[in-house]
């Protein structure tokens, strides 16, 4: 009996709906535009979190940078392969340490030319930042060893200067250097190493290019991969502790090297995120509190039309809580109305921000289940006043209402 | 061996307003009413004849006396109790018709049904039986709008009647409605009561009041006299 009433309350306000449909539209804007903001702005964060966790993935877990750093505009020492040796090897937790240095070249194939990056590493380096490679093979230890001149390619190079479909076993010219092209790596957003594009680059082992461009045994960075039952801190310390010995760095006196870890990098992104987040929900709240009023005032006046109507059905024996329920629906439902559109809207604005921006849509179920739900919250808030106007009306006076 | 009246005033007084301003609307109104009444009630304006009736309706309460309705002291019933007694027992012919408007005829006349929880396929049977007894069943589809007065006059005692009331309660029927329409009214109404159902109505019309089978005067308050109707009988 009492379900037969919701129903038919449910549907006498949908009909009133009906009826001022642009009014009913007006009167929801606030809260469309609330659960709008709201859903877009966190479906947008959850990409944006997800681009940047790919990225840091794509710099490995469980992994230090370390890179050297001028103290008061003095020239850092550079890092060489003895430094990474010694890291590998004296500090427990270390699964392995690997050095790398680029520097820019043209590469050139086939008469056509190309300024890229070329980068020296190994298997250990390509191990610690996730570096796959999808056509060919890594480098061999022999070749490393060596330093054999072999190269594995950015996606980037093979679409520019390679045009038939053969890539590996051509020989192409890196500079001065001829070499062999052993594989092709996967493409990657973002990797440590400077601004440049992370496809647009030429692999070569680190000896040979240290052998033939950079000259030496100097590494520009080594990155530290450590096992996970350690602790960052812990490693980080000795880290530093090593590397001031080595260094020969006085007490007092500041690091001349840099060591990043990819989890702050993590935390700092989450930060960013989380206060866009509760920036953009107090928007939303403001908005869907504005929203509300208009659900209070819209229905008052939509009480104050209907008074004759409220007198009809007292006269009849409607009770005061009927009544009250019938006017309650009428909002509630307004507002669901309002949270659907308003979903549907954020839907449309988060696929087409997101792809004009470069960020995965990632449909967060959850936030869209909580903005409707609270958007039928805000129908019983600021429905309950002027439902229980209504219900409190006299009938003889409704009745004359004119 | 008799049975109590169906409705019983004892002493009803109502004022409106306090202090200075108060106005006393009744001023001591005693009345009975049998089952199966057709009563008429009469008066000038201010004579307290629509403000009995809302207290009859279980619109109102009175400020003091006693209303027994089937030996209910209506007086001390709750607000909530009140509309229960009229959704069971009572329905309302008003002057203005007073019928839901862009809702059609036999929506209007389920309207009561629904606030007693009955199914829709038993709504929809008993608004259609209604509309029939007062002959509109083939309008059933059309909104106020599209009828003329007497026939929405028509739908709202077939609303009036679907919850099957023992009183129907009628404030001035005829009152937006030509003479012609205003007859065909008094002759519905009348047919009821003699089905059974008591019908009380508040009119101004001599005419009108002759078909009742009790009339009662008002006047200043109180009851002035009650006198036998004369029933009358329009010739096919």
């Amino acid at each position: 009996m009492r379900l037969r009433m919701l129903g038919a309350t449910f549907l006498l306000a949908l009909r009133e709906i009906r009826r001022h449909l642009l009014r009913s539209f007006l009167t929801t804007l606030g809260i469309i535009i609330g659960v709008a903001a709201v859903i877009t702005m966190v479906t947008l964060g959850r990409g944006l979190t997800a681009n940047v966790q790919e990225d840091i993935a794509g710099l490995g877990s469980n992994v230090f940078i370390v890179f050297p750093e001028s103290v008061e505009e003095r020239q850092p020492a550079p890092f060489d392969d003895m430094d990474v040796a010694a890291v590998e090897r004296q500090i427990p937790g270390v699964v392995n340490a690997a050095g790398s240095s680029q520097t820019p070249a043209v590469a050139f194939h086939n008469g056509q030319d190309w300024s890229t990056t070329v980068q020296g590493a190994d298997a250990a380096f390509f191990a610690a930042q996730s570096i796959e490679v999808v056509e060919g093979r890594g480098f061999s230890q022999r070749e490393s060893e060596r330093g054999e001149s072999v190269c594995i390619l950015g996606p980037k190079i093979v679409d520019e200067i390679f045009v038939e479909d053969a890539v590996l076993g051509e020989t192409m010219r890196v500079g001065n250097v001829s070499c062999l092209v052993v594989g092709v790596i996967d493409e990657r957003s973002n990797a440590v190493g400077g601004g440049q594009d992370a496809d647009d680059v030429v692999l070569m082992p680190l000896k040979t290019v240290q052998r033939r461009f950079t000259g030496g045994t100097n590494i520009q960075f080594f990155v530290v991969k450590y096992d996970d039952s350690y602790t960052s801190a812990s490693i980080q310390q000795q880290l530093i502790d090593l590397l001031r010995e080595r260094r020969v760095i006085q007490e007092g006196e500041a690091n001349d090297f840099n060591i990043v870890d990819t989890a702050d990098i993590n935390d700092t992104v989450n930060n960013v995120t989380g206060t866009m987040t509760a920036v953009v929900t107090v928007i939303a709240a403001i908005s869907l509190l504005v929203g509300g009023i208009g659900i209070m005032n819209i229905m008052l006046v939509s009480v104050t039309e209907r008074t004759r109507e409220i007198g009809i059905r007292l006269a009849i024996g409607a009770l005061a809580k009927e009544v009250r329920l019938q006017f309650l629906t009428e909002a509630v439902v307004l507002c669901c109305f309002g949270g659907l559109i308003g979903i549907l809207l954020a839907f449309g604005l988060s696929i087409t921000l997101a792809s004009a921006i470069d960020l995965p849509f990632l449909f967060d179920p959850t936030v869209n289940i909580i903005s409707f739900l609270f958007s039928a919250a805000m129908g019983m808030i600021f429905g309950y006043y002027p439902a229980h106007q209504a219900s409190k009306l006299d009938p003889i006076d409704a009745l004359r209402h004119e | 061996m008799s049975e109590a009246p169906l409705i019983q005033l004892e002493g009803i007084t109502k004022t409106f307003g306090t202090g200075p301003a108060a106005f006393q609307a009744l001023k001591g109104v005693d009345l009975s009413i049998e089952r199966g009444d057709f009563v008429a009630i009469m008066g000038p304006s201010g004579s307290g004849k629509s403000t009995t009736m809302n207290i009859l309706g279980c619109l109102d309460t009175p400020t003091s006396g006693i209303f027994r309705f089937r030996n209910v002291e209506v007086q001390s019933l709750s607000r909530d109790q009140r509309s229960l007694l009229r959704r069971r027992y009572l329905g309302f012919v008003f002057q203005g018709f007073n019928l839901l408007a862009r809702t059609t005829a036999l929506e209007n006349v389920e309207l009561p049904l629904l606030y007693r929880g009955e199914s829709k396929k038993a709504r929809r049977e008993a608004a259609e039986r209604s509309l029939d007894k007062v002959g509109l069943l083939p309008w059933a589809g059309h909104t106020p709008a599209e009828l003329s007065g007497g026939q929405q006059q028509r739908v709202a005692i077939a609303r009036a009647l679907v919850s099957d009331p023992d009183v129907l309660l009628a404030d001035e029927p005829t009152g937006n409605l030509d003479t012609e329409r205003s007859i065909e009214i008094m002759e519905l109404l009348r047919d009821l009561s003699r089905s059974g159902i008591t019908v009380l109505m508040v009119t101004h019309e001599e005419e009108m009041a002759e078909f009742a089978r009790t009339i009662v005067h008002f006047r200043d308050g109180l009851v002035q006299r009650v006198v036998e109707g004369k029933r009358r009988e329009v010739a096919e």
